[in-house]
Parts: C-alpha cells; sequence; structure tokens
C-alpha cells in the first residue's frame, strides 16, 4: 500500500486530491467496507487511470466523489478535496451544483443512460439550463455546437430525435457532449468503453483525449483493460478489494511495478504482438498475488494433428433470420448473419473466430451445433452431415460437440446443484446409471480444478471463474470432440481469464478437443489460437495460421481491426489517425436482396483472403 | 457492470442438502416483508375455522327459530341472528367452507392450465404465442365479473360450476404471469446448453424452466385466490352463488341488505369476514412477491 | 403516425369480430334448450317452438351468426323479452350512469393513487411507505360491495347526509348527492389500485441508469422525479389503468346494486334474473364494444407518452 503522495505532474495544485476515503454498505443491517481508506490525486490535466477488478471498489469510489450513492444505505469519510474545497462537507444542493457543472461522469452502458422519452436535445441542454441559467434558445444553441464538437454527423437534425435511433457508440458520445456542456474541471469516465466494440473504442477514446485537450479538463479514468490504461493514462492507481495497492507514473507501473498484485494483473494480460515468432499458443504465466511467486508450465508443443481428416468441415454455410411485421406477419426483411462461411478444423487445433458485433460470429457457432437452424451449406462432423441428421441423430451427434457461453452467470440453472448439473446429460442420454455417473463427477470436478464436495452446492454460491469451470466440466461430461467457446472468458476478471484459459489448453493438450474459439478480444486470440479467422458482416474475410493473420493481414478491415486494439505497453501510444465516425453497417437487409458472391485469394500455407477492391 | 455493493468473493458456505436450501430460501422470502406472517397465520386460522366449523359452530346453521329472529348480538347468538332465526356466527363458519373450496379449487385448477398455456405459448414463440397471447389479452380485458355472472347464469348456480366459471375466467391471468418469465428464462444460457447436450423440449420445459417461474406463479397463485374467493361473494350476492339455504357470504350480505336498516350487523359482519380473508391473502402474496422481486426491495 | 393509427383500428376491429364471435359461441354452449329454459319445465311443446321461432333459435346455425353479426354491427339488437322495448334502446339509456359513474371513480383513483404512489417510491422503506403500501394493500381488499356498505351504513344511514337510494333529480346538487358516495366507493378502491402500480413502476425506474445519469448532471432531485422518472413510470401505468378498466366496470355493477343507480349493471341483473335472452346477448356486445374502445384509447394514449412507438 503505498502511503506517499505520489510525485505531481506540474507544480500546481492538483484538480482532485483524495484522502483516506472510506465507503461502507449496510447490506442486512451489517455495514462492509468497500474502499478502505484509498488516497490519490488527480492534477490539471492529466488523466489517471483507476483500474482493478471486480469488486475492487473503483466505481464505488468514483460513486462515492460524485456523491451518487444512496444516501440510506452507505457511508463516505475522509476528505474529497476539490480545487481545496471538500465535497463531503457539503449539503446536497451544494453537491447538486457540483455534478455536472465542475464534475461530470460518464457510465458503462450507452444503451440504458440516455432517458428514452426525452429528446437527446434537451437531455443536453438540461445541463445548461440547470448549471448556466441559459433559456431553451440558447441552450439549444449551445448543444448543437456541443454535438458538433463530439463530431456526431448531421448534428441539427438530432437535436429532436430519441435516444432509440442511436447505436452504442453514437449514444456514448450524446453522454460525452451531456458531461462537457458545462465545460467541468474533471470528467470521471466509469468503463466508458467497456460495451463499445473495439473500432468504436478507439474512436471514442480519441475523442476524449482530443476533448481533454480542448478543454484542459482532468480525467479520472476507471477502467479494467490494461491496454487502454497503456493508451491514455500519464498516472495509474491500482485497486484491490478496496485498498489502492500502488500507484505510479504509467510508464513507471507498466515497466516495473513493484506490488505482487500489479505483476499478477500485468502477467495475465496478454499483449498484442508479443507471440511474435512463437509457433504454438501458449499460456499465460502466472503470478501468485499476495506472494509475487511466478509459476510457467512449459509448452508441450503445437496439439494440432494436422495430418488426420479434419474433425469439422464446413462448407458455404448459410444462416439467415427472417423479420416479420405488420398485422399479418409477413417477411420483411432478412438478417443475413451467416454468409457463405467456409473453414475446417482439426483435432486439437483452436480456431479463432473473430469480429465485432453483429459479424455472425456467434451465430455461426450456434448454427454448427444446429442451436439455430441454417438455411444452406454443409457442416460435416466426424465424417456426418450435421444438417442431415433426424432427431435422433442429432441428440447422439451433439454428445460430441458441445459449446461453452458467455455468461457464467446464467449458464447454470439456479435450481440445480451443479453436481446435478453435470450428471444431467449422462443420465439423459442413458451412458451411465446415477451411482455411476455421481463418481464421474467428482472427476470431472477435479479434473477442472475444483473439489468434488463442491458437488452438493448451488450455482450462487460460485465465482464467475468457478462457474465458468463447472461449465466446461458438463461440457466434457459427454466426451466431447469439439468444444465450441462463445465467448467463454469475456466476462471474467483479468486473472481468472488467464487461469481459465490455461485450463482449457491443458484439456486440449490431454484430451485432443477442438476448439472454436469465438471472441472480440484479438489479443486473447493472439496467445490461445493455431488459425484465424476473421468476420464481417457474416462472411470471412480473411483466414489462415495465426502469425500470418497477426504479422501479415492482408484484408482492409483486419487491418483497422488490429490497428483499433490498445495494446498494454507504455511508451506505445499510437499516433494519433485523424477522428473517424464510423459505424457498422447492418445486416439486415430487404426480401429480394442477393449477396455477392465473393472471389478469394489464396496466399500460402492456408492464409486465405476474401478479394477487395483496393481503392474503396 | 458497475455495482454499487458489495463484491460476491469465492466460495461461501453451503446449505447441507437441497431440501434444505429451498427450506431456508422459503423462509427467508417469508421474512423479508414480515407482515406476510400475518397474512399466512390469519389466513390458516380461517381455515383451522372452516374446518372445524362443525365443531366450533354452535347451532345448525339451517336451523330456523322464527322466534329468535333479527336479534341483535347477544351472549347466546355472539354474532345475533338472521330473519329466519338462523345463528350468524354459524352460517359464517359454514359459509367460509364454501369460500374457501370454491376459491382454492377453482384458482388451483386455472394455476395449472393457465401456467401450461403460458408456458407452451413463451416457449414456442411465433404464431403460436402471438395467437394464444390476443386471445388471453381479450379474455383479460373483459370485465371477470361479468363474464363470471353470465357463466353461471348459463351453467346453472351450483358449486361445479361456480368453479368452472371462476377457473375459466382466472385462466388468462395465469397465463399472462407464466410466459413472461418463460421467455426471460428461455434466453438464459442454461437452456441452450440443455439443447446443446441433447435435452428434449419437454426435458427443458419441466425439469428446467418450471422450478425457475414457480415463485411468479405461486406468488399469483396466493393473490388470485384473494380475487377468487372476492368472485365468488360477488356471485353470491347477486344471487348466482350456491343456492340457499346453504350458507354462503355473499348470501348472507344479500339477505342482510335487504334488512340493512335495522339489523346492519347481517350485512357487515359477513363483509367484515370476507374483507379480512382477502386482506390476509394480499398480505401474503404481496409479502412473498417483495421476496422474490429484487428491485422492489430497494436494491438495485 | 398516421401508420401506427391505421394499424391499431384494424386490429381493434379484428379483435371486435373476435370478441363478439365469443359471445355468439357462449350463449349457445349452453347445454339445455334456451327457450325451454326460459319458458321453464311446465311450458308446452307450441309455446316453446314459438319462442324458438321468435329468438330465431330454429335457423341453421351459421344463419344466426350471420344475422347476430350483422344486427350486431347494425344497433339491431333485438327486442327484450321482458320490456318489449329493443335492447339497445334500453341499453343507451342506461349507459350514460355508468359511465360516469366508472370515468369519475377513475379520475378519483389517479388524483389520488398517483402522488401517493410516487410518495411511496421516493421514500421507499420508511414509514410513509408502508403507511401507503398497507392501506393500498387494504383498500383493494375490499370487496366493492363491501365498501359500498359501509359507505351506505355511515354516511347515508346512521349520518343522513347522502341518500339511501341514488337517483339524479335535476340539480348539480342532486347530481353530486347521488353520485359521491358511489364514486367514493369505487373511487378508493381504484385509487388503491393506481397506488401501487404507480409506486411498483417508480420504483423500477428509478432503479434505471438514466436516472442516475440526471442524478450525476446535476439536475434537482424533483425535477429527476416528475420529468425524468415519472414520464417513463407512465407507461407500464397506463397499461395496468386500462387493464384495470375492465375491473372496474364489474364492479360497478355491484356498487349500482348497493346504491340503487341505474346503469348496465342492473340492466345486466335484472335480465340474468329474468332470463331475458336477446337482452342479455345485448348487454354482452355492449361491454364488448367498451372493451374494445378502452383497448384502442390505451394503445393510442402510448402512442403519445413512449417514443419509440410513434416511429414504428
Amino acid at each position: 500500500m503505498s502511503g506517499a503522495a505520489p510525485p505531481r505532474l506540474s507544480a500546481q495544485l492538483p484538480i482532485l486530491a483524495v484522502r483516506n476515503l472510506t465507503t461502507a454498505f449496510r447490506v442486512d443491517d451489517q455495514w462492509i467496507t468497500v474502499v478502505k481508506g484509498i488516497s490519490f490525486e488527480i492534477g490539471q490535466r492529466e488523466t489517471v487511470a483507476i483500474v482493478g477488478e471486480s469488486g475492487s471498489g473503483k466505481s464505488v469510489t468514483a460513486l462515492s466523489i460524485m456523491g451518487l450513492l444512496p444516501a440510506a444505505n452507505s457511508r463516505v469519510s475522509g476528505e474529497i478535496l476539490l480545487d481545496g474545497r471538500d465535497l463531503l462537507k457539503l449539503s446536497e444542493n451544494r453537491m447538486r451544483h457540483v455534478r455536472g457543472n465542475l464534475i461530470s461522469m460518464i457510465f458503462q452502458e450507452p444503451m440504458t443512460s440516455l432517458n428514452p422519452v426525452l429528446t437527446l436535445g434537451f437531455q443536453i441542454a438540461e445541463a445548461l439550463i440547470y448549471h448556466r441559467g441559459l433559456d431553451r434558445a440558447q441552450a439549444e444553441a449551445e448543444t448543437l455546437r456541443i454535438l458538433e464538437r463530439v463530431r456526431i454527423p448531421s448534428a441539427a437534425s438530432r437535436l429532436h430525435e430519441y435516444p432509440h435511433r442511436l447505436s452504442g457508440g453514437m449514444r456514448q458520445r450524446v453522454m460525452i457532449a451531456m458531461a462537457l456542456a458545462c465545460k467541468p474541471k474533471l470528467l470521471i469516465a466509469d468503463e466508458p468503453t467497456t460495451a463499445l466494440d473495439v473500432t468504436i473504442q478507439a474512436e471514442i477514446l480519441e475523442l476524449i483525449k482530443l476533448l481533454q485537450d480542448e478543454e484542459g479538463m482532468s480525467v479520472a479514468f476507471i477502467t479494467h483493460d490494461m491496454g487502454v490504461v497503456a493508451e491514455i493514462a500519464d498516472r495509474t492507481v491500482v485497486m484491490l478489494n478496496g485498498n489502492a495497492v500502488e500507484q505510479a507514473p504509467t510508464a513507471e507501473l507498466f515497466a516495473s511495478p513493484r506490488e505482487p498484485y500489479t505483476r499478477a494483473l500485468l502477467a495475465a494480460v496478454p499483449r498484442l504482438g508479443s507471440m511474435k515468432g512463437r509457433p504454438a499458443p501458449q499460456r499465460f504465466a502466472i503470478v501468485d498475488p499476495v506472494t509475487g511467486a511466478v509459476e510457467v508450465v512449459p509448452d508441450a508443443g503445437s496439439t494440432a494433428a494436422v495430418t488426420q481428416r479434419p474433425v469439422l468441415e464446413v462448407a458455404h454455410l448459410v444462416t439467415r433470420f427472417d423479420i416479420r411485421s405488420g398485422v399479418l406477419s409477413r417477411v420483411s426483411a432478412r438478417v443475413h448473419a451467416v454468409e457463405d462461411i467456409s473453414f475446417s478444423l482439426h483435432a486439437g487445433e483452436t480456431l479463432a473466430l473473430v469480429g465485432e458485433s453483429g459479424c455472425g460470429k456467434s451465430t455461426t457457432g450456434r448454427s454448427i451445433l444446429r442451436l439455430v437452424e441454417p438455411v444452406s451449406g454443409t457442416v460435416v462432423f466426424e465424417g456426418q452431415d450435421v444438417r442431415a441428421l433426424d432427431r435422433a441423430g442429432l441428440r447422439a451427434a451433439r454428445r460430441r460437440m458441445q459449446m461453452i457461453f458467455q455468461d457464467p452467470f446464467a449458464s447454470l440453472n439456479p435450481r440445480k446443484t451443479v453436481g446435478g448439473a453435470i450428471a444431467e446429460p449422462m443420465i439423459v442420454h442413458g451412458l451411465l446409471s446415477r451411482s455411476a455417473a455421481h463418481a464421474r463427477v467428482s472427476e470431472l470436478l477435479r479434473r477442472v480444478g475444483l473439489s468434488p464436495d463442491m458437488a452438493s452446492r448451488f450455482p450462487h454460491e460460485f465465482s464467475g471463474g468457478q462457474r465458468q469451470r463447472l461449465c466446461i466440466a458438463r461440457a466434457l461430461a459427454l466426451a466431447p470432440r469439439l468444444l465450441v467457446a462463445d465467448e467463454a472468458v469475456s466476462a471474467l476478471d483479468v486473472s481468472i481469464k488467464a487461469q481459465v484459459i490455461n485450463l482449457m489448453m491443458d484439456l486440449q493438450a490431454d484430451m485432443g478437443l477442438a476448439y472454436l474459439f469465438i471472441s472480440h478480444d484479438i489479443a486473447v486470440v493472439e496467445r490461445v489460437s493455431h488459425r484465424i479467422a476473421v468476420m464481417y458482416l457474416g462472411e470471412i474475410v480473411e483466414i489462415g495460421p495465426r502469425a500470418a493473420i497477426m504479422e501479415n493481414p492482408q484484408h482492409p478491415y483486419t487491418k483497422r481491426l488490429m490497428a483499433a486494439v490498445p495494446v498494454p505497453e507504455a511508451g506505445r501510444r499510437r499516433l494519433r489517425r485523424g477522428l473517424s465516425t464510423t459505424e457498422i453497417p447492418s445486416p439486415v437487409h430487404d426480401t429480394s436482396y442477393v449477396p455477392k458472391p465473393r472471389l478469394y485469394r489464396e496466399l500460402g500455407q492456408g492464409h486465405v483472403v476474401q478479394a477487395f477492391d483496393a481503392n474503396a | 457492470m458497475s455495482a454499487a455493493g458489495p463484491s460476491r468473493g469465492a466460495l461461501r458456505v453451503a446449505a447441507p442438502s437441497p431440501f434444505a436450501y429451498f427450506a431456508s430460501a422459503t423462509l427467508k422470502a417469508f421474512n423479508t416483508n414480515k407482515t406476510s406472517w400475518i397474512g399466512l397465520a390469519v389466513f390458516l386460522i380461517v381455515v383451522a375455522a372452516a374446518i372445524l366449523a362443525p365443531v366450533l359452530a354452535p347451532f345448525d346453521p339451517n336451523d330456523q327459530n322464527i322466534l329468535e329472529k333479527l336479534r341483535a348480538p347477544t351472549f347466546e347468538h355472539w354474532l345475533g341472528t338472521d330473519s329466519f332465526g338462523r345463528d350468524t356466527l354459524s352460517r359464517l363458519l359454514y359459509g367460509a367452507r364454501i369460500s374457501l373450496i370454491i376459491g382454492v379449487v377453482s384458482t388451483f385448477a386455472a394455476m395449472v392450465i393457465g401456467t401450461a398455456i403460458g408456458m407452451l405459448a413463451g416457449w414456442h414463440g411465433g404464431r403460436l404465442d402471438t395467437v394464444t397471447m390476443q386471445a388471453m389479452d381479450v379474455l383479460l380485458a373483459f370485465p371477470s365479473l361479468i363474464l363470471g355472472l353470465i357463466l353461471v347464469a348459463m351453467l346453472g348456480p351450483s358449486m361445479v360450476n361456480i368453479i368452472i366459471a371462476i377457473a375459466l375466467t382466472s385462466i388468462p391471468p395465469f397465463a399472462r404471469i407464466a410466459r413472461a418469465p418463460t421467455i426471460a428464462v428461455k434466453e438464459r444460457e442454461f437452456v441452450d446448453a440443455g439443447r446443446a447436450l441433447g435435452y428434449s423440449d419437454t426435458r427443458l420445459l419441466i425439469v428446467h424452466i418450471l422450478p425457475n417461474i414457480l415463485p411468479e406463479v405461486l406468488v399469483m397463485g396466493s393473490l388470485w385466490l384473494a380475487n377468487a374467493i372476492r368472485t365468488e361473494a360477488s356471485l353470491a350476492f347477486v344471487g348466482l352463488g350456491v343456492k340457499p339455504p346453504t350458507a354462503t357470504w355473499g348470501g348472507m350480505i344479500r339477505e342482510g341488505f335487504e334488512n340493512i336498516l335495522d339489523s346492519y350487523w347481517l350485512a357487515l359482519v359477513p363483509g367484515v369476514a370476507i374483507l379480512i380473508v382477502i386482506f390476509a391473502l394480499n398480505l401474503l402474496g404481496d409479502g412473498l412477491r417483495d421476496a422474490i422481486d429484487p428491485k422492489l426491495k430497494g436494491e438495485a | 403516425m398516421t401508420t401506427f393509427l391505421v394499424r391499431r383500428l384494424a386490429f381493434a376491429c379484428v379483435t371486435l369480430f373476435a370478441t363478439l364471435t365469443l359471445v355468439f359461441v357462449l350463449v349457445r354452449i349452453v347445454p339445455g334448450d334456451p327457450a325451454q329454459l326460459i319458458l321453464g319445465d311446465q311450458a308446452s311443446r307450441e309455446a316453446i317452438d314459438a319462442l324458438r321461432q321468435r329468438l330465431g333459435l330454429d335457423l341453421p346455425l351459421f344463419k344466426q351468426y350471420t344475422v347476430f353479426l350483422l344486427g350486431a354491427l347494425r344497433g339491431d339488437w333485438g327486442v327484450s323479452m321482458v320490456s318489449g322495448q329493443p335492447v339497445i334502446g334500453e341499453v343507451l339509456r342506461v349507459l350514460p350512469w355508468t359511465i360516469e359513474l366508472t370515468v369519475l371513480s377513475l379520475v378519483i383513483g389517479i388524483l389520488l393513487g398517483v402522488p401517493a404512489g410516487v410518495y411511496a417510491a421516493i421514500h421507499r422503506n420508511r414509514f410513509v411507505d408502508y403507511a401507503v403500501r398497507i392501506s393500498s394493500l387494504l383498500g383493494l381488499s375490499f370487496p366493492p360491495f363491501v365498501s359500498a356498505i359501509i359507505l351506505l351504513l355511515v354516511f347515508a344511514i346512521a349520518l343522513p347526509w347522502f341518500p339511501v337510494i341514488s337517483a339524479r333529480s335535476g340539480s348539480v346538487a342532486a347530481w353530486y348527492q347521488s353520485i359521491a358516495l358511489p364514486a367514493i366507493s369505487l373511487g378508493l378502491i381504484s385509487a388503491a389500485y393506481v397506488t401501487r402500480v404507480t409506486r411498483s413502476a417508480m420504483l423500477e425506474v428509478l432503479s434505471e441508469d438514466y436516472v442516475r445519469t440526471a442524478r450525476a448532471k446535476g439536475v434537482p432531485w424533483n425535477v429527476v422525479i416528475w420529468r425524468h422518472a415519472l414520464r417513463n413510470a407512465l407507461i407500464p401505468i397506463i397499461t395496468v389503468v386500462g387493464l384495470y378498466l375492465g375491473i372496474l366496470i364489474g364492479n360497478s355493477v355491484l356498487t349500482e346494486i348497493v346504491f340503487s343507480r341505474p346503469g348496465l349493471g342492473k340492466l345486466l341483473i335484472g335480465a340474468l334474473n329474468q332470463r331475458d335472452y336477446p337482452m342479455l346477448q345485448g348487454m354482452m356486445v355492449i361491454y364488448t364494444l367498451i372493451v374494445v374502445l378502452v383497448n384502442l384509447l390505451t394503445d393510442l394514449s402510448y402512442g403519445f407518452v413512449d417514443p419509440r412507438v410513434k416511429l414504428k
């Protein structure tokens, strides 16, 4: 725990000085301390990142500063000095004048953070009306200016629109406009880009940086993404369980972290480009967060059985969803979720499907398992055409191909014991008797690193990472050959993510499992996959060995995707590109649309690129 | 998700067995809103009184005694007598039986049928769902009391017919209340995981979805029971209840209404009795509903 | 906006059609011969046949259906067997009484219920909240005839402030005298429902992200409640109030009996007791029309309150 105040960037007084901030909540008549006496400062024009995993108290810190915690159940003590004035001593009325005016905050979920029944123009103008005393006309004029500064296209027409017309990235821009309307001295950003696609995230981060320069304001940026931290933060505060375990200038933190937890955190973060020169996927080195001891499991070489027949062969897969509207529910449009996808997968191999939201990667995984029915194409699994199977055949085939889902909290039936959930597939398929199944459950639990006596417990008693292990155990119950991991680690904390990935790689080495690893996190994908396929609007635009895709991307979308990923290495801040406001086009087309046939170029060693117009 | 609250840490101490877990969950639900205990207690008292009516009632409820007619409450007749000289207290106790039997049976039948319809509609979605729910919506909007009145009038006022009529008008709300959580649970990934593991639709519905929507259905059941009892009393008040001389609360009010200027207690006592039972059930159901809906409790 | 209107109207017509069909089926699935039921067991064969012919029951089922449907839409709802007058005339005569009672009760309910619900939601889990919750629960536990009887006993019999029999006689004062108790009786129950739905809708809305955003902007708390929160809460409130109107119409039947007020309720009870077959059919048609109209109004008001609906 660092006790001394960290060195300041300038000789001026810090904009925000937090001293010994302690926040406690009352839960069921007990007071639980969530933030335990932390101290830090934010200087003028400085960006400070507050970093931590879930439960570290970083969001609560922000809400404590803003005074947005429910007064009935929370207690905040310490000092929060804004320009020398202690915010905790202010009455609620005075604090209200600080909010949105001297300190502004933007939140994580842009889709729900705007009021659906009020116009955008009004929601932005409101801050001006209340804090600056402008009348409606003046406020509207100023709002227009702000909207243009956050680079929202056709700002004038947006004034009278409602939020539901905008995408997530656009809504976040509106949130930023709202926050900056009164030119605050400090902007607190609570995970503002976590819910956005990586290309949109890059744009929003650029925007924040640009506005910070133009306005001369300070930014407190809360995040769990070390890449983002390296991109934008001058200094970093690392939080764990309510304590500020380390704070330092960002470059120093990344180069030589002092605390064991910081080192554990950084070790668990995959860095884009760090796999150069390594042929096979690599496990994460696990650093013990308490002792700092490092544990590295040596690689056993590539597990991919490329010489044998592929376990999965997908050819020209097409999946579309009908959109019905009107009184008679006629089909008015279709979502072209998956268009003409082809790839193959060998035993022991990991093929990653990467892309942004709406690209169809999730639908591809579900189509292979026939959780959604494809329109055309073939899916050959272990020599059988899965699409041609009848119900009984499909049931049998499903034993050998399984799926792990994104949300560990929703993936288990809350009303069933975990032992029951893991045993259920074996009992339902009549593979084992109840007693034999329970023995196997113990074995599976051990296999995924949990203890057998956990079998009689319920899902809510486990953490996210443990639940994901339970889901893996359940998927393994039927001894599958193929595992589709649909954003299986995306919802997990950084360090837990690393552990679960290591588990998956161990299982692959032991059992020769083939993984279809669906993810939007390219840095993680770089570490775990043998091959990568990049998807865009339902099509594979590029596919090939990992090294080829990462080091020699050909398709412009692939390049844009790689360029947008924040790299967790200080001193590697990207050059500023011009701000753009690209929206990801929609895969919805009307019923008369016929997709253009695509041509592909082969670049050798299985690296295939979709032909593109170099001038487009 | 930015949670403004303490985090979930690692493993906590577990319950010894699934049964103990459900028992403690139910206890916790009751304890969330202490008034639900009061509701349960009062309701159970009424049930006990109804069951023990032959033992507790001082007189035969149909025993007419013209000499004693229209007496105010006395030591002999604690709640007075009606226009035929029958003891009000005894009629009250026996009337409780009618109300409870009709209420419980009709609500239970509606719960089972309505939940099945709602679950199937929610599960299959598409045309089946749309058509079924339009039909349910139409029935829901129609004044259920009017519908019940007409049904009973058509079929004839017997206990069975009243049960059928009330059950029929109770099915749409149960279908509604079962459908929404079915759709929500259907989207959760453990259902997809089940499909990927090869479980049949039936298995998924009964073993996986039903236990997860049961709390909402049961809460609705207790609230609707209150409604069923009120409907039965309304039917009896209008003259379409179980035929006299059988004692029903609504019928007692009807008869009491004719003498309201002089013997006001005849209408008032059964009225208060109905009110107490309905209020108790509402306390119970409402308290339980608070327990299963975290937002209403005041958590984020 | 016009496409939305047109679609809602079309849908309302479909619902009307479906419900009328349901009415038709309902009235005819009764076991036994309706004519016999009306005339009783002692009636002669000829009397029964004559009645059947008069009621049009001897026609094939499909013809009966078309006659019924066309008649319902044209306003020819048959002739009452008891009074000999056209059914539609009788219905229209008493309809205003029921409408004024229903509307007034609903207005009382909303004027009392919305502020109470908002107030309870703001002071969640404090004493005020508990008091409002318990009293609203008590309010809606009252069977309408019980609350009516109690009001009658207290304010018309014990304290002769209001007449026992409520029928207007010309002046505003008389109108007020005759409608006050019935409207209060129903209005308090309505207020209980509205309070509850307002409270739960407000609680739901107050926990939404956009309320947190408004507070973070420094918007005054009362503006957050009334402009940011309540407008969103109106959507579920309108839904429930629309559904509640059905219950309210049913309750008005009971209230009309207790206060001896003319209205649809009394007409219905009379028809039921005297087995006035055409009148019953006509009653169901009018109830159907009311329900469809209420649904349509509810749908249209969504269009005013929720911008997401307008642009569909």
